[in-house]
């Protein structure tokens, strides 16, 4: 039981680390970490088909008993942290369509207010207003 | 009279209400807009009918995505000082909303949210209660306002707080992240009682109360 502190505090810190993210994730610098840790996640994956060993020692270094249960925490942190990212992209995504759903609603909606003439008389909406014309 | 307040109408599936929702509505308040979110019944067609302006959103989008899209239409008035947030189902009062009104003009509020549980005209299911309770609570603490319902549909909002108000929340959890908006603008709000009916039909059609789980993963998932 002693000898799993180690493992527990690293996967905890994980965990804490991936629920941060879910309040502060900027976006390019979230995208090189994400990609920078796929393309160490395929390095190792190399090396440990190289070393099959490589498990054993790493779980023994950080207190885990076997490999094998060492490469379980490691999936189920993998795993949490595509679920959280899918889930932000998902988000991105909604944000995104919401808002050209609701240009397409607006633009098709009749208008028809009765102070507006000083309006429709110009041109409509410009980020230009008010500014002279040449 | 009111020529400038609109009321928003969120709009889903309400054909059988909806008539006579915006016609009564339209009695006191002329400037109606039904944001209709692609139902599959004829609700856009029965709220036009009644005298309401209808936008349409080509697909579902939400509750919270309609209210904002309604407010959107509304700035487009110049003449609009007031919107009123307004449920299709039957379930406000037009005589509370001339309150809220009185209330702000008379008070110079820029917010007034409607509240059940000032009075006890609004009767709802003991569960209903304990979980708005609870919502209450959870937003009283995640945001600067001090309220004593939450996720009541029924709210007036000044042209000033409405320009600044942008709802991201597309589902349920626009009530909440909406409080939260209002209270980071540090403007002068109030609470009117409200009666909400609780008809057979609406609760028939209202939202189950498994919703609160969603709503609470939707605005810690930000
Ligand atoms: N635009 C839009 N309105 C909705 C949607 N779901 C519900 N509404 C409307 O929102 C209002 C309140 O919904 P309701 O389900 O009665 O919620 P409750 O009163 O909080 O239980 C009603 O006017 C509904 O027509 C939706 O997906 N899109
Ligand atoms: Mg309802």
């Amino acid at each position: 039981m002693t000898n799993l502190v180690l493992i527990q505090v690293v996967l905890m810190v994980a965990v804490l680390a991936f629920v941060a993210r879910l309040f502060r994730s900027n976006g390019a610098r979230a995208q090189a970490i994400r990609r920078l840790g796929l393309l160490l996640f395929a390095a190792f994956a190399v090396v440990s088909i190289l070393i099959p060993n490589v498990w054993n020692r790493i779980a023994h270094v950080v207190g885990v008993g076997r490999g094998t249960d060492m490469v379980l925490y490691a999936l189920v942190v993998a795993f949490l942290s595509f679920t959280v990212t899918t889930y932000l992209r998902f988000r991105d995504l909604e944000t995104r369509y919401t808002r050209l759903a609701r240009r397409l609603a607006l633009d098709e909606a009749e208008r028809d207010f009765p102070q507006e003439q000083v309006r429709t008389t110009g041109a409509p909406d410009s980020p230009t207003d008010g500014a002279p014309t040449a | 009279m009111n020529d400038d307040v609109w009321l928003v109408i969120p709009l889903y599936n309400e054909a059988q209400v909806i008539g006579d929702v915006v016609a009564t509505a339209r009695a006191v308040f002329p400037h109606v807009v039904c944001v209709d979110d692609g139902s599959s019944d004829a609700s856009a067609a029965v709220a036009e009918a009644a005298g309401a302006v209808v936008v349409r959103h080509p697909i579902n989008l939400g509750q919270g995505a309609a209210l904002q899209t309604g407010f959107t239409y509304a700035l487009g008035d110049p003449g609009m000082r007031w919107v009123v947030t307004f449920d299709a189902d039957g379930q406000h009062q037009v005589s509370d909303v001339v309150a809220m009104l009185e209330k702000a003009r008379a008070e110079s509020l820029e917010v007034v949210f409607g509240s059940r549980f000032l009075d006890d005209r609004t009767q709802a299911s003991v569960l209903k209660k304990i979980v708005l309770r609870a919502a209450v609570g959870y937003t009283n603490l995640t945001t600067k306002t001090r309220l004593t319902d939450a996720h009541n549909g029924l709210r007036l909002l000044s042209r000033g707080v409405v320009e600044r108000i942008d709802i991201t929340q597309n589902r349920m959890a626009h009530a909440s992240e909406l409080v939260a908006q209002i209270g980071d603008l540090d403007v002068r709000y109030g609470e009117s009682p409200v009666h909400i009916l609780y008809t057979d039909y609406s609760k028939a059609k209202g939202q189950s109360i498994w919703n609160a789980v969603n709503i609470l993963v939707e605005l810690i998932l930000r």
